[in-house]
């Protein structure tokens, strides 16, 4: 292994299909037309000396280091930006051109400090490299040129600092910010001499509006901008090629390392997903994996009112595989059960169910992606036939309107939201459906054509007013529909949804969103080009999340938007490996790749491989497993990697359920809240301490790769193997490898997969097998998977969640740019800087009329419960909603939310919950004895006998 | 299923299935709703519901009756 240097062409690669051919050092080249000429050049290996222009962004032409000579042409033109043309001759190393770059050269290193020994970009620097290519030996001008006027170090963010001293004015971080990140956070400040980069209206990184993405950091050639932990650590000397464990996006990275120690994580040009893009949180936020927390010992006690005890590895499984059977021997084979996590790797997922299905004998497993997409599964299959997104992400480049649904990309899938953002500056339109005015609506260079602020729970009426539009309009795409679809099912479909009562006016009142909006929206998005959906929990979260898919399904339909890039519908996905935990098997009615556990043949299959009898009734599902706890006859749980008591809608009721249990094992990284309640601790790894695959949320199956030995001494999927062998259910697997070759050949759509394909390819998207070798980029190409796509009347229905007197205010959730889901990561690394806590939004009228002032805490009341939290006042939320997160613990705001939830899928209704909000002194009296009771529950009694 | 509790949250879910199936019309919703149940329902929700319409069936709407019924007759077919 050894550091991985991907070569920089110096200017993005051109998108032209007509090729140019010209002459470079006297050798032949043919490139795309809008090519530079030193792109040119360094693909046929030729590197031109440059300093301002870099492959992630556009050329600029101001160092003048890159020039190179065209026969018949006057002067030295810049190579980075002057585009090839057929013919052409050009010449890169000439006298002249050495003496005019040596001359550049000796200008900027006159004005630059010369501590290079000590420099932390030292051995990294592209100043010093270029002043090695020309072979600059001597600086007429003396050292002591540099006259900056701003030394000002800022080190205000928490994982990259500025050094004003060290830039070279190149600008690379100015245009990184503008076009690859899209938040245009950095200007160019004074002139000449005296310019400068500066965040905002100088103002520090920390207070401007950086979002901390790192794309400056990366683009800059100097020390200027560099990452904290290289000037603590130094240069990395290997890397390795992972993914990241974050979210659904899936961007790939290079973990560059020295020995065992991260250096920092660098986002890899060649990942399909994020395309040399990151976030702060895959790029510097993973810090947790050493945080003093972390627990690496296994352990153990008899009721969860006692201290923990460490154990050894053996003692820990022993005791869990016997207190599996106990309790099985005295309730029943149907007693126990697991959950499989959306965080671990599809190897990992895969064998929990398959612990569940063959050694305990039933199929009590479900995965936390019930509280989120659960209805996307069902809503896609019942409509399309299958349970993913129709694109990759790559298909966003081809779309001309985008209509997203309940999602906040630029916080919640930010590399996504980078990349819609680009194409909308291109010119693509954008319709919001959302509650809040989430910050795409109008933000700088991007602004939607239409919000419909909608009022939570009232998703199925607009998107049917949307379909009546289309319908009634004539906007349907007729030979779309008769050539792909069941036409009986769209003329019902088509009555139903051209019904006044669907109409854009019956519904405005009960939505609140203007008719006229709504007829202009779906105007645009049925004739506006190729109209893509993108949608995330704002859709699934609610009691009608179901039908809302479908009603998305539909609309794409009707409208022809379905089967090529640019269109499609698209499920942004919450936790990295959502989609993979689902097509692994995770869903207690059904096996790999979403078989039925009634289908006879499928199960005959797993049957054959695994040497034992599966039931063939589904089991229960994780909101049932607590009612049947709550019954007295569920009583023991495997949980990896989930913390259902801080995610699981309900506190109090979920609380009650694990309480009722025998035996609860939690494995995670840290004593989670769920571990309050467990009887036996699994020390987990992180996604840096083992092999496997995640899934993201365009079906990307793309490696984790080991970057560190695992310091609990195993990895989950090892965990597994070990409770599976002493239930007496053999598992043999010497590497994650092998268990992927098992579900490549139990899983038809991913038979063509294996660690070999996925090396040599670098990702697939499945379906991957003998129809498609490759993978699959988008899907229902020529015929939906299930034939003939299925339209369904999607009729509202509105929530049993209504406001009222008591509760005259709905409370939506959410989650913000810097933490993750429950926060057990995030709010163990440096982001906490950015949300220390969550607080409750609320619309400035209604804060006035209840007394409430900005930053006060407030008490948030529900018919479940009541939590206590601080107000932030703002416009972003409409009148009469309140908004808040839920990444700490301590805000409990599932204390609040309702057991309502999706009718088919039990998904919960987490969007919707009325509530009361008043004044208060602090956190209530349940926060309280709930931090009391966690304080206790964390106690561990020091080892008693040593662990091998 | 015991408890009032639980058999009231089984007919809430059940009759929050029948409101989607109910556009399909009163010849196809009871055949899907009870197909719902099946594929879906672990069998001790499903007895329980099936228990509940026994004793009564108490809070049911029609169509949701109807699929229960169906579902008790594939039930004790078995
Ligand atoms: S970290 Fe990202 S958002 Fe912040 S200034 Fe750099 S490129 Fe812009
Ligand atoms: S901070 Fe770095 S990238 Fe930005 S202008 Fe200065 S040297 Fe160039
Ligand atoms: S966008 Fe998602 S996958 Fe990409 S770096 Fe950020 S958290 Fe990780
Ligand atoms: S690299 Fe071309 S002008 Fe700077």
């Amino acid at each position: 292994m050894s550091l991985i240097h991907e070569i920089d062409y110096g200017t993005p690669r051109s998108k032209s299909d007509t090729m140019v051919t010209l002459t470079i050092d006297g050798e032949t080249m043919t490139v795309p037309e809008g090519t530079s000429i030193m792109r040119a050049a360094m693909e046929m290996g030729t590197e031109i000396p440059k300093l301002c222009a870099t492959d992630m962004v556009d050329a600029f032409g101001s160092c003048r280091l890159c020039l190179v000579e065209i026969e018949g042409r006057a002067g030295t033109p810049a190579s980075c930006t002057t585009p090839v043309m057929p013919g052409m001759v050009v010449k890169t190393q000439t006298e002249r051109l050495k003496r005019l770059r040596k001359g550049v050269m000796e200008l900027y290193i006159s004005d630059h400090p010369l501590d290079c020994l000590t420099c932390a970009a030292n051995g990294d620097c592209e100043l010093q490299d270029m002043a090695g290519a020309v072979g600059l030996r001597d600086v007429r001008y003396g050292h002591e040129g540099h006259n900056h006027p701003n030394p000002g170090l800022d080190e205000s963010n928490p994982y990259f600092t500025y050094d004003p001293s060290k830039c070279i004015v190149c600008s690379r971080c100015v245009r990184a910010c503008e076009e690859v990140q899209g938040t245009f956070a950095l200007t160019i400040a004074g002139r000449g001499f005296d310019s400068v980069v500066s965040p905002g209206m100088e103002e520090s990184f920390l207070g401007s509006e950086c979002v901390s993405c790192g794309a400056c950091v990366q683009a800059c050639p100097t020390a200027t901008l560099t990452e904290k932990s290289v000037i603590e650590i130094g240069q990395p000397e290997h890397s390795v090629i992972t993914t990241c464990a974050y979210c659904g996006v899936g961007c790939t990275f290079k973990a560059e390392m020295r020995g065992n120690e991260v250096v920092r994580m660098v986002p890899w040009k060649d990942g399909k997903a994020n395309r040399g893009h990151s976030c702060v949180k895959g790029r510097f936020a993973w810090g947790y994996a050493s945080h003093k927390e972390r627990i690496l010992n296994p352990m153990i006690r008899v009721s969860i009112t006692d201290p923990w005890r460490e154990v050894s590895w053996e003692e820990a499984i022993a005791h869990t595989a016997s207190e599996f059977k106990r309790i099985q021997a005295k309730y029943g084979r149907l007693a126990i059960g697991g959950i499989t996590s959306s965080r671990c790797t599809n190897e990992e997922t895969f064998l929990v169910q398959k612990l569940i299905r063959g050694g305990f004998g039933n199929n009590n497993v479900d995965t936390c992606a019930r509280v989120c997409h659960s209805p996307t599964g069902y809503g896609l299959s019942q409509t399309y036939g299958t349970s993913a997104g129709t694109q990759d992400f790559d298909s966003v480049e081809h779309s001309d309107v985008i209509l997203l649904i309940g999602a906040n990309p630029t916080d919640a899938h930010p590399v996504f939201g980078s990349r819609m953002k680009k194409r909308l500056r291109e010119g693509a339109k954008l319709i919001v459906l959302d509650p809040r005015r989430i910050d795409l609506v109008r933000m700088p260079h991007v602004e939607a054509s239409y919000h419909l602020p909608l009022r939570p729970g009232t998703n199925v009426a607009v998107l049917t007013a949307l379909a009546h539009v289309v319908v009634t309009e004539g906007l349907a795409d007729e030979h779309f529909v008769r050539e792909r679809c069941d036409w009986d099912e769209f003329q019902d479909w088509a009555a139903f949804v051209a019904d006044p009562r669907n109409s854009p006016e019956a519904i405005s009142e009960l939505s609140g969103v203007p008719a006229e909006d709504i007829r202009a929206a779906a105007r645009l998005y049925a004739t506006g080009g190729n109209g893509a959906i993108y949608y995330g929990l704002g859709v699934t979260e609610h009691s009608q999340g179901s039908t809302t898919v479908m009603a998305i399904a539909n609309l794409a339909m009707a409208t022809g938007n379905i089967g090529r890039p640019g269109v499609g519908v698209n499920p942004l996905r919450g936790q990295n490996n959502v989609q993979g935990a689902c097509d692994m098997g995770s869903f207690p009615h059904e096996l790999s790749g979403y078989r039925h556990v009634s289908g006879d043949e499928t199960r005959a299959l797993f049957e054959a491989l695994w040497g034992v009898p599966l039931d063939h009734e589904p089991g229960l599902r994780i909101p049932n497993m607590l009612d049947a706890a709550v019954d007295g006859v569920f009583k023991g749980l495997y949980v990896q990697g989930e913390d259902i008591l801080q995610s699981d809608p309900d506190t109090r009721h979920v609380a009650a359920g694990l309480a009722a249990m025998e035996c609860v094992v939690v494995q995670d990284l840290f004593l989670n809240e769920t571990a309050n309640y467990a009887h036996v601790f699994l020390p987990g790894s992180t996604f840096l301490e083992k092999d496997g695959t995640f899934t993201n949320a365009e079906r990307r199956i793309q490696r984790v790769r080991k970057v560190m030995p695992s310091k609990s001494g195993k990895a989950d999927w090892e965990i597994t193997i070990d409770l599976a062998n002493a239930m007496g259910f053999s598992m043999a697997y010497a590497h994650p490898s092998e268990i992927m070759d098992e579900i490549a050949r139990l899983t038809p759509s991913f038979a063509g997969v294996s660690y070999a394909k996925l090396e040599a390819e670098g990702s697939v998207q499945w379906p991957c097998n003998e129809h498609a070798p490759h993978g699959t980029p988008v899907m229902h190409v020529d015929g939906f998977v299930r034939g003939k796509g299925r339209f369904m009347v999607t009729e509202y229905v509105a929530t049993d969640e209504r406001t009222g007197p008591r509760f005259p205010l709905l409370l939506t959730t959410g989650r913000i740019l810097s933490q993750y889901n429950v926060g057990a990561q995030t709010r163990r690394t440096a982001n906490v800087v950015w949300h220390g806590e969550d607080r409750l939004e609320i619309h400035p009228h209604d804060a006035e009329q209840r007394g409430v002032h900005d930053g006060q805490w407030v008490k948030l009341a529900s018919r479940s419960g009541e939590t206590s939290l601080r107000a932030l006042i703002t416009e972003r939320v409409a009148p009469g909603v309140v908004y808040t997160t839920f990444h700490h613990p301590g805000t409990q705001a599932n204390v609040v939310t309702t057991d309502f939830s999706d009718w088919a899928t039990n998904c919960p209704e987490y969007k919707v919950t009325a509530v009361q909000v008043m004044p208060s002194n602090g956190p209530t009296a349940w926060q309280e004895s709930y931090d009391e009771q966690a304080r206790t529950s964390r106690r561990i009694e020091p080892i008693v006998e040593a662990a091998e | 299923m015991s408890s009032d509790r639980s058999s009231d949250k089984l007919v809430y879910m059940a009759n929050q299935i029948g409101k989607f199936f109910a556009s399909q019309g009163e010849a196809k919703a009871p055949a899907a709703i009870a197909e719902h149940l099946k594929k879906f329902w672990d069998p001790r929700m499903r007895a329980g519901i099936v228990a509940h319409l026994e004793a009564g069936g108490a809070g049911l709407d029609p169509l949701v009756r109807e699929a229960v019924q169906r579902l008790r007759e594939t039930m004790s077919a078995k």
